[in-house]
């Protein structure tokens, strides 16, 4: 696989259409929508239910391919419609990290297993990713839970986990859908301004599904989406 | 790091529970493999260790442990005549079922050709061989009879002088070893009441007879005892053992004795061979497809247990499928679940086993080859039981995360 230009935007889509069922049963979820989001910045994405908000991150995240359009990340063409140009689990391995509404951390592994399995399906030696693991955990100043089981960690901790599972492999995207829904104002603040620091720190493209309007203020710019179109809007 | 590992330890008990179930049904099928060697072990092993090269017996019949076989005594004086032969003895095998401290006593009755044969080659627990040539007897461990035992049997009173252990016949019953006279008697005296009412009838027929009217002698020596009327038949034994001379031709002893019209002659290996192919043949198939119904009943509860537990993984691999995961890595967290599953079933298969088969009451044989065989069957249905997972794992779409 070719490795990412390091000018090129962390994503390009353009045109981009997923349509549902057919004929009479048939739903359009996202009409020609085109979007770049540069390395370091981060994108609000925001809408109401049913825009088309999660279509469209996760055609983006090469889980849910796009009917029409094209993708490129960090400058390297993956979609063509709902072709795929390269191997999209090695792609997701490499360039993405997801962050969901759950922190959806594997419940049988500690916190620093969760980052390190990141680590260790992409490749890197155990002892190499425990380390990375511990520094990430250290990063998001999760350490002292680090030999804890999911479980046993509150919503806020169990977030900074899957940000640093994100970001374990340093990918040139990160995606995240509603990360904050289920925690309180000030966490939920706090994840935000997590995911500004990772992406003006490490250069990753950062773009944030969220209803929480009182963060907006984080992002570098917010973006609308209603009835499966992309408007920009002003912050 | 290791996923399947980590998961197990997670739910360490319910693992646990379920390995030890796996492990109880392995030990039924490990134990049906070694009842059957049991068998196959208590029909031959007395055979294998009386070290007979040429059993005798009636003609066209199958021998002793077969069927009813009765041959005279006074064979093996014939057959010692025979070139090769080194040694001929008489056999006595038949089954009795009596009473002794109020309790059914079944024994499978075995007579030595004392003084010939004093039950040296018997493999003893406790005791020592036949002293003298009556009213003694040497009873397997199965019997419950102890040392010093006096057992009433018929009108003689049998005194147990040594013990074997697991010495039983083809269908469990514990052997019991007296010299072939006693081992007669036993089975075929005769009350006195009887013994009168034979010569009566004897005596009845004879007078009945010419030669009786003209010769009134003859009329005494009919009322006399069986053993004094040499017109009558001499006892009659089950079998004659033969031993072969070192370097004689065993081929050429078996033709010869082929040859005579009131008799059938069998190797040690074709006498093994109709044991086998007998009631253990029978066993061995009836036990073979319980086995095998078996491994089918383990394997389908492993793939049950399999799947469940990839179905309360669902979310997890999809997570890790989104995270990029290659297949190889969610088909070895199933497989190795379901190896770990298998391989815990077969050490408490085992250990369970070992405690337990001491107990049943026919002979359990655990050999190492049906070791091996069980390991290899753990592994096959293992395997064979984690392609259901496998196949709903690679099933799943990473964005199941989403829901």
């Amino acid at each position: 696989m070719k490795p990412p230009g390091e000018n090129a935007p962390s994503v390009e889509a353009t045109g981009l259409t997923k349509v549902y069922g057919s004929g009479n049963t048939e739903v359009v979820a996202m009409r020609e929508v085109s979007v770049r989001v540069e390395r370091g910045e981060v994108v609000a994405l925001v809408g109401p239910s049913g825009a088309g908000k999660s279509t469209l991150l996760t055609a983006l995240g090469l889980i849910n391919p796009p009917t029409a359009g094209s993708i490129a990340i960090g400058g390297v063409p993956v979609m063509e419609g709902e072709q795929a140009l390269v191997n999209l689990a090695a792609f997701r391995r490499q360039h993405l990290g997801f962050v969901f509404q759950k922190a959806n951390l594997i419940p049988f592994l500690n916190a620093a297993q969760n980052v390190q399995v990141a680590l260790e399906i992409n490749d890197v030696p155990p002892r190499e990713a425990r380390k990375r693991a511990m520094e990430l955990l250290d990063y998001f100043e999760v350490t002292d839970r680090a030999h804890h089981l999911p479980d046993s960690l509150s919503g806020g901790q169990q977030q900074r986990v899957a940000v640093a599972r994100a970001l374990a492999n340093e990918p040139s995207l990160i995606l995240a859908d509603e990360p904050t829904a289920a925690l309180d104002g000030g966490r939920g603040r706090q994840v935000m301004e997590l995911f500004r620091k990772v992406a003006h720190e490490r250069g990753a493209g950062v773009i944030v599904v969220t209803h929480d309007h009182r963060a907006l203020d984080v992002f570098d710019r917010v973006v609308e989406m209603e009835d499966g179109r992309l408007n920009p809007s002003h912050r | 790091m290791n996923l399947a590992a980590q998961d197990i330890r997670h739910n360490v008990g319910r693992f646990v529970l379920t390995a030890v179930g796996i492990g109880l049904l392995l030990m039924l099928v490990l134990g049906m493999g070694g009842v059957y060697q049991g068998l196959v072990f208590e029909a031959t092993q007395l055979v294998d260790d009386i070290g007979a090269d040429l059993w005798v017996v009636q003609k066209s019949t199958r021998g002793p442990f077969a069927e009813v076989s009765r041959v005279p005594e006074n064979l093996e004086f014939r057959l010692a005549a025979v070139p090769g032969v080194q040694s001929a003895k008489s056999f006595v095998a038949h089954t009795i079922q009596r009473e002794h401290r109020g309790k059914p006593l079944r024994m499978f009755v075995e007579g030595l050709d004392w003084p010939a044969d004093k039950g040296e080659w018997l493999r003893l627990a406790a005791g020592r061989p036949l002293a003298q040539g009556h009213y003694e007897m040497i009873a397997d461990q199965i019997l419950g009879l102890e040392l010093g035992d006096r057992v009433p049997l018929d009108k003689d009173v049998y005194t147990v002088v040594g013990l074997t252990k697991g010495m039983a016949s083809s269908s469990g019953d514990g052997m019991a070893f007296f010299t072939v006279r006693d081992a007669l008697a036993v089975q075929f005296d005769v009350a006195g009441e009887s013994a009168r009412l034979e010569r009566a009838a004897r005596r009845s027929r004879a007078g009945k007879q010419d030669f009786g009217r003209v010769q009134p002698e003859l009329l005494d020596r009919a009322g006399g005892p069986s053993s004094a009327l040499p017109a009558l038949a001499t006892p009659l034994v089950s079998a004659i053992l033969v031993k072969v001379a070192p370097g004689a031709d065993v081929a050429s002893v078996v033709s010869t004795v082929s040859a005579w019209p009131d008799v059938t002659v069998y190797t040690h290996e074709g006498q093994r061979q109709l044991l086998l192919r007998g009631n253990v043949d029978r066993a061995r198939r009836q036990l073979g497809l319980f086995r095998v119904i078996l491994v089918i009943v383990s394997t389908i509860i492993m793939a049950l247990i399999i799947y469940t537990l990839t179905l309360d993984k669902t979310h997890d691999i999809a997570m890790l499928k989104l995270m990029g995961a290659r297949n190889r890595v969610i088909v070895g967290l199933i497989l190795q679940q379901a190896l770990l599953l298998g391989v815990l079933g077969y050490g408490v298969a085992y250990y369970i086993g070992h405690w337990l088969y001491p107990l049943f009451p026919r002979r359990v044989m655990i050999t190492t080859d049906d070791l091996w065989t069980l390991a290899g069957i753990v592994v096959a249905i293992s395997s064979l039981a984690s392609l259901l997972g496998i196949a709903k794992a690679l099933r799943v779409e990473p964005n199941k995360v989403l829901s």
